[in-house]
């Protein structure tokens, strides 16, 4: 678990990656739950939820993602779904479960926290060691730097459709009944570098997601890619951005993600389209996916859609009624 | 030269200027970068979100509900073609220390044998020589350096290794680097550099910059381990290490 925003943009050239949230829409959904900037620094989670107590005070905070939660007060336990906000007195206790969509939640909490951002930026580069807090993760016994509440929501918010399970969790089951997930995907921009056989067995083949993959990139089994015979395997480093599939001399694919590279000397065949990345970047090891080639003008088009579905999703959310309040 | 523009998904766009390494080239670059920067500083262009130079290209990353990809392009192709001088910057020289001992040099041996060459004389064909650093990219602070003597070229390693040690000196093709952090990477691995080249407090938090020159002092296993002690206690000046004169 970690804190992030919505990525430290303005440092690529000095090869700092952008880091930020995997799921910026969820990410965005329980920071308006608890009344927050869309763009707030949040605590991003992978698999199973954490479990905190609250030593003093109100707190509200709000989850996002696929997965339960439950809050003992005074000895007595109540079970909810996430995708609303609750607000936490002394002494009460919160878990978070296990997702069952993907890997990622996300719990924002009103008005952030007090730490101070590094170039810009809550966000935390594990890696580069800053951001965030202290550029670490959270762990048992962490304590969070949460600002003082002073945003005037009166009542806890909840989001009545959340957004549909579209990918397995990790269970085992779970990924064996979901059929592969589309990933849509621009060509290049060194597609030049693949034949058109090489380029089908790309687009045709299915691609399971490694144990290996991070925060930095998803690495995927599958039909194994050679680059041209007349071209060489590697080309002099160019910039890469999230979402660029690059093809080591090995042929397996990587798919770059938040926290990985700003240059790379592998061959990119394609580019994941900006609205499909998050989906990818929060599956599971062992989930399946496969590729499929759109336009510049599709994709584009597809962007402009999906920013309008999430305004008016985030519109949708409205206060919680007194009887969906577990105590 | 000719430049091609490379989709790289919906919102990054690369302009390629050439497919090879040549300081002219990488200068050229840096002019584009810099005219592209006053740009966005007067908002004339607006949409960019930030742009990565690199050898051969540049790469912008913008937003293209704002900003047109058939707009930017055309700005680009007229920054390139406008015929006007970038400052020059005094050159800073630095001469790094570099422990060559298999500890930290895993592949040296196998680049050795790859070269028909000693180990003593990979050595030295890597540390007599002055580098350019031509970009900081890949990592935080890491520097892409050339250009190798021929007699070192190597290409990657088929895979990548995983986990490559903070601080490894590397090379590949003609160019050398130093890992500034612990990482995934597929270049050989000659030794390693006990300097810290990049810290997130420092108000430069990278040592390096673009159009820096390097050069490498062979140093033993002892003077490593008491220069990584200094730097991890703080009491290491890294201006120690920035030479005062040029390189002849």
């Amino acid at each position: 678990m970690s804190i992030q925003d919505q990525g430290r943009f303005g440092y690529r050239r000095l090869g700092v990656p952008q880091s930020g949230v995997l799921q910026p829409k969820f990410a965005k959904i329980a920071n308006v739950l608890v009344g927050n900037h869309e763009d707030t620094a949040l605590l991003e989670f992978f698999l199973t939820g954490p479990t905190f107590s609250l030593k003093e005070g109100t707190l509200r905070l709000a989850v996002a993602g696929d997965c339960l939660l439950e809050m003992t007060r005074n000895g007595k336990r109540r079970m909810f779904r996430a995708w609303r906000s609750i607000t936490m007195q002394t002494g009460d206790t919160l878990q978070i479960g296990q997702v069952q969509s993907g890997k990622a939640g996300y719990i924002a909490v009103t008005d952030g926290f007090t730490m101070t951002s590094v170039m810009d930026s809550h966000s935390t580069y594990l890696r580069g060691g800053f951001g965030g807090l202290g550029g670490k993760l959270l762990i048992s016994g962490s304590n969070l730097p949460i600002a003082n509440q002073t945003a005037t929501l009166e009542r806890n918010m909840y989001l009545p459709s959340p957004p549909p399970a579209e990918i397995p969790g990790s269970s085992r089951e779970s990924i064996a009944c979901f059929p592969p997930a589309t990933i849509r995907v621009i060509k290049g921009p060194q597609d030049d570098y693949f034949t058109k056989q090489t380029l089908n067995d790309f687009l045709q083949g299915v691609y399971t997601i490694s144990k290996e993959s991070d925060r930095m990139g998803s690495r995927l089994e599958g039909p194994l890619l050679t680059h041209r015979s007349d071209k060489s395997p590697e080309i002099v480093s160019d910039g890469i951005v999230p979402g660029a599939i690059q093809i080591p001399g090995n042929g397996a694919p990587i798919v770059m993600l938040a926290d990985g590279p700003t240059v790379g000397g592998y061959p990119k065949i394609a580019t994941v389209i900006s609205i499909d990345l998050p989906k990818l970047a929060v599956m599971t090891p062992g989930s399946r996916l496969c590729f499929d080639a759109v336009t510049v003008d599709e994709a584009e088009n597809l962007l402009r859609a999906d920013r309008a579905d999430l305004a008016a999703l985030l519109a949708t959310i409205v206060p919680l009624p007194d009887i969906a309040e577990p105590f | 030269m000719q430049v091609r523009f490379l989709n790289m998904g919906d919102s990054a766009l690369t302009m390629e200027i050439g497919d090879h390494i040549n300081r002219n080239m990488a200068s050229s670059v840096a002019a584009i970068d810099h005219r592209l920067g006053q740009e966005l500083k007067s908002k004339r262009l607006v949409g960019v979100i930030e742009a990565v130079p690199t050898y051969r290209s540049l790469t912008v990353i913008f937003d293209p509900l704002i900003l047109p990809r058939a707009t930017l392009k055309r700005r680009l192709l007229a920054l390139f073609n406008e015929d006007s001088d970038v400052a020059d910057c005094a050159t800073r020289c630095w001469r790094l220390p570099v422990c060559y001992d298999e500890q930290f040099g895993p592949d040296i041996a196998a680049v050795a044998s790859a070269k028909v060459l000693t180990t003593a004389e990979v050595i030295s064909l890597h540390a007599d020589r002055t580098y350019m650093v031509y970009m900081i990219g890949f990592l935080p602070g890491f520097p892409y350096m050339g250009d190798l003597d021929h007699a070192l070229y190597m290409p990657r390693r088929s895979a990548p290794r995983v986990r490559v040690p903070v601080g490894s000196v590397a090379i590949t093709g003609q160019q050398t680097a130093i890992y500034p952090w612990e990482s995934p990477g597929g270049w050989q691995l000659l030794g390693r550099c006990p300097l810290p080249l990049f810290d997130a407090s420092r108000s430069e938090p990278a040592l390096l910059a673009q159009g820096d020159q390097v050069k490498f002092e062979p140093i033993s296993a002892r003077s490593f381990q008491l220069l990584e002690v200094a730097a991890q206690d703080g009491s290491l000046d890294l201006s120690a290490f920035r030479l005062k004169e040029t390189f002849a």
